[in-house]
Formats: structure tokens, C-alpha cells, sequence
């Protein structure tokens, strides 16, 4: 398991032995509330999700237990949509269902936990369930159709607006 | 890359232990004991696994007799492993464009929390 000792500043991915499960972990310098709040609020949600050099249009948001969501990532006249379920939500722990549409098959159970550390830090830990190694394989490639861009031109825009 | 490198890289990246000490050691070098800790399995059960992996190139335990640091040497690992750096390099932008928002959130302390009255 992960110590809260251990730095975290940076993500880091642990792909598990026993289910074909990954684990990202990242320290934020914000509180539980203010990480919920950056995931739950689609107008906020929608300004860090990316990739990049993507735009992200948010189609249906009802957050709530039992609720669902769909949004649309748009580079020029490309647009891949993801759609999914909010199981529950709660200000320590988030679990929802996630779907690339460009693979309807294909669904993964997203859980995410907010701990206090002290001094304003909270620790993220997300993981991805999906329902076989072979699945977890091809659900990371996937996901890499949307394109990686190693600049960080869109942060520091973000930066200077805030 | 020979194809029996290739063979021996794939081989010894067939068990979920061995995949998963790699995966770890895309994040920096660590110990034995390090890496055996979320295990329930012995040191050297461990170690053995870290053997197949050394055999086929995969990491290199360093020198230093207290710590033998283990080394994944990324080359061979590149073809292999690319998916999974790829996915944490993505996660990493993610979250720092999540950094510039709740530092948003930060500057507007006085701001009511969600359910609040007023």
C-alpha cells in the first residue's frame, strides 16, 4: 500500500498484480472539498480533464448518486465522446463509470479518494477497474487514440488567468 | 533488439509479479526489500523474480552492498512499457491543469461551501 509518507507531488501508476487494475496517486495542494468540488462542477471539471490540446464540451452532467454524465473532446473536426454513471457521491470518495463511446463495449469502474494530509494537502488516489488484464491493455491504449501533448502551453494559460 | 531478446523480454513479462515489480520501477530505483513490501510473498521469491528479470536485461541491481538499488534499464523495456508511462505522463498533465484550477479555488476562500445557507 502507499505510505502518506511517500511523495506523491508527482503522479505516479502502479498497474496491480492480482486485477487488472491501475492506480494513480498524486498530492495536490488543496483541500478534500476543493479537489470534490474540481471533479463534481462540470464548468470546472470540464478546464483540466484534456488532453491538451483538446476541448472538452460537457453534454449531460447530473451529479448525483445514481446520476450520469457524457462529454465530448473536440480538436478540430475530430470529437470523441465518453459517457457514464455516478454511483456515488460523496465528499471523500467518488465512484462512477466511464466509457469510451469510440469502444461501447468497453467500461471501466473509476474510484477516487480524497485524504486530508494536513498543510492543505490532499492526497488523489484513482483507480480503474475494467473486467480482464487483456481489457486493461487495451482500454490504457485506447485511450492514447486521444492523443498526448507534452506541452504544458494550456497550464500556464490557466495559471495566468486564475 | 534480436528476436530472442525480444523472446526473453515477453518471457519474463508473462507473470503478473514480474510485471508489476516493472511497472514499480518505472517510478525510480528501489530495494529489495522495497519492492517485496506489498507482497505476501518471501524476499526471495522476490529476488527470484527480480533474477528472471535480470537474465533477460530488464534491470541491473546496482554495486553498493547495503542498498543494491535495482535498475530497470529502460531500453529494453521501451516497446514494452511505453503504455503504461504514456498513461502516467497523461495522468501528470491531467492533474497539473487540476492544479491551475483549484488554485483557483484557493483565491476565493471566502466563497460558500456547497450546501452552505448564504
Amino acid at each position: 500500500m502507499t505510505s502518506t509518507m511517500t511523495d506523491h507531488s508527482k503522479a505516479s501508476i502502479e498497474a496491480d498484480p492480482q486485477v487488472p487494475l491501475i492506480r494513480i496517486t498524486r498530492d495536490f495542494t488543496a483541500t478534500p472539498d476543493q479537489l470534490f468540488k474540481a471533479h463534481t462542477d462540470p464548468e470546472l471539471y470540464a478546464r483540466w480533464v484534456g488532453p491538451n490540446d483538446i476541448t472538452t464540451r460537457i453534454d449531460h452532467w447530473d451529479c448525483r448518486t445514481g446520476g450520469s454524465w457524457a462529454f465530448s473532446n473536440i480538436r478540430g473536426d475530430d470529437s470523441y465522446s465518453f459517457h457514464g454513471c455516478f454511483h456515488e457521491i460523496s465528499p471523500s470518495r467518488l465512484v462512477q463509470t466511464f466509457t469510451f463511446d469510440g469502444w461501447p463495449d468497453g467500461v471501466s469502474l473509476e474510484t477516487l479518494t480524497f485524504t486530508d494530509l494536513g498543510n492543505g494537502r490532499t492526497r488523489l488516489v484513482a483507480t480503474s477497474l475494467v473486467d480482464s488484464f487483456e481489457g486493461r491493455d487495451q482500454w490504457l491504449a485506447s485511450g492514447m487514440d486521444v492523443g498526448v501533448n507534452d506541452g504544458y502551453a494550456k497550464l500556464d494559460t490557466l495559471l495566468t488567468e486564475i | 533488439m534480436t528476436t530472442d531478446q525480444l523472446s526473453r523480454t515477453f518471457a519474463a513479462l508473462a507473470d503478473p509479479t514480474r510485471r508489476d515489480l516493472v511497472a514499480r520501477l518505472t517510478l525510480g530505483d528501489a530495494t529489495l526489500t522495497e519492492l517485496a513490501a506489498p507482497y505476501a510473498m518471501s524476499l526471495q521469491a522476490v529476488s527470484k523474480h527480480l533474477t528472471v528479470l535480470e537474465r533477460a536485461g530488464l534491470v541491473s541491481r546496482g554495486k553498493d552492498a547495503q542498498r543494491k538499488p535495482v535498475h530497470l534499464q529502460p531500453s529494453v523495456l521501451e516497446p514494452v512499457t511505453d503504455w503504461l508511462e504514456t498513461y502516467r505522463r497523461q495522468a501528470e498533465e491531467r492533474y497539473q491543469r487540476l492544479d491551475a484550477v483549484l488554485a483557483g479555488l484557493s483565491a476565493t476562500p471566502n466563497e460558500a461551501p456547497a450546501g452552505g445557507t448564504r
